[in-house]
């Protein structure tokens, strides 16, 4: 055998363990909806058969109600188009705002109403329906000037092994994307989908309620919903996904 | 008895030829609790939709029973055959006697 054709053989025994690695692999981050089972996937996309769209609907409705309504300054919802993308940002105060967050900012600041409350079922409700209008739109966040912080601190809290189980969030989302854990496959762990329509939860739910269900996995400590930590992990999430579209309101197992 | 009108989404087409068959999706918003009582848990009573009627020109066309196992807002199809224009009226019944209803047109030509 000479030695092109050892070269040759060597390569064609390993092409099934390249070809798993790439589909199980570290390298590329791949949208949530590829690692949805068929049905799920054709669920996501279809408004009738979605229950994330019942809050969708409220959300919109909410968006008009009231004197001082979000439609009496942003006009129409329409108008909301690719902004969920370009979320977490940095807003004047150089506080790092979720789009709950810019949401109950603007409730307390302009509105002069009571904050809804993280996790509650209008501000689910709002998120999802200003979501909805950036559907589709590759997300964009704001990764430098103010924003390198926060998102140099969410790195570190990604890449940091944590909890009893002593787990990085990438020894599950880079290194095992893809295979199975606990009856679902593993995905890139990106915050495209939220507020996402879990099944589990048979609810919508926000990103940071995830985070927590990860935290939990982990048996690290459970932050609080909105805590500065999770926070920061949205935007350097965001920032994985840079390029991928928006697929909130998503339909989670 | 009350009637309260209640978030749901009725995906069907507006208007149909006489004799097509029609398929109607529906979602409802509801959290269909279950009963709990178990040492250490807070007691909860009931508070399912427990029956789902639709009736079309008046005549009822669907009827279905729901059970504590169905999950929270849940999803029903059906079809029917477009007969003449009318409205299709969706009525669910809940625990403690309360009905909720909506409505859809369907036009046929």
């Amino acid at each position: 055998m000479t030695a092109g054709r050892r070269a040759a053989r060597a390569l064609l025994l390993a092409l099934p363990w390249l070809v798993a690695g790439l589909l199980a692999g570290a390298a590329e981050i791949r949208p949530t909806r590829d690692y949805l089972s068929p049905g799920l996937r054709d669920a996501q996309e279809d408004p009738s058969r979605h229950p994330g769209w019942l809050w969708v609907e409220e959300g919109e409705a909410l968006w008009r109600e009231g004197a001082r309504s979000c439609q009496s300054c942003h006009g129409d919802i329409a108008g909301m188009a690719g902004v969920a993308a370009r979320y977490p940002a940095v807003a004047e105060d150089g506080a790092l705002l979720n789009l709950e967050g810019r949401i109950e900012r603007c409730r307390a600041r302009h509105q002069g109403a009571p904050a809804f409350g993280y996790e509650s079922e209008p501000l689910l409700a709002l998120t999802a329906a200003v979501a909805l209008r950036s559907h589709g739109q590759p997300v964009a966040v704001e990764t430098g000037g103010a924003a390198a912080p926060f998102l140099e601190e969410g790195r570190r809290f990604y890449e940091a092994r944590q909890g009893q189980l002593n787990l990085s969030c990438g020894q599950c989302h880079d290194d095992n994307a893809g295979r199975r854990l606990r009856g679902d496959v593993i995905s890139n762990g990106l915050g495209t989908g939220y507020p996402a329509y879990r099944l589990d939860w048979n609810t919508l739910g926000s990103l940071h309620r995830r985070l927590r269900a990860c935290s939990l996995g982990v048996r690290a400590e459970q932050l609080p919903l909105g805590a500065p930590e999770y926070l920061a992990l949205e935007l350097f999430l965001a920032s994985r996904a840079a390029g991928l579209p928006i697929e909130a309101p998503g339909l989670r197992r | 008895m009350r009637t309260v009108p209640i978030t749901a989404r009725i995906t069907m087409p507006a208007s149909a030829r006489k004799g097509e068959v029609v398929t109607v999706r529906v979602l409802v918003r509801h959290p269909m609790e279950r009963a709990a009582n178990a040492p250490g848990v807070a007691p909860t009573p009931r508070r399912i939709l427990h029956a789902f009627r639709v009736t079309y020109g008046g005549e009822e066309v669907f009827r279905m029973d729901l059970s504590p196992g169905v999950t929270a807002n849940p999803y029903v199809e059906f079809t029917t055959v477009a007969t003449e224009s009318g409205t299709l009226v969706f009525e669910w019944h809940e625990d403690g006697g309360a009905i909720y209803r909506r409505e859809a047109r369907l036009d046929v030509a």
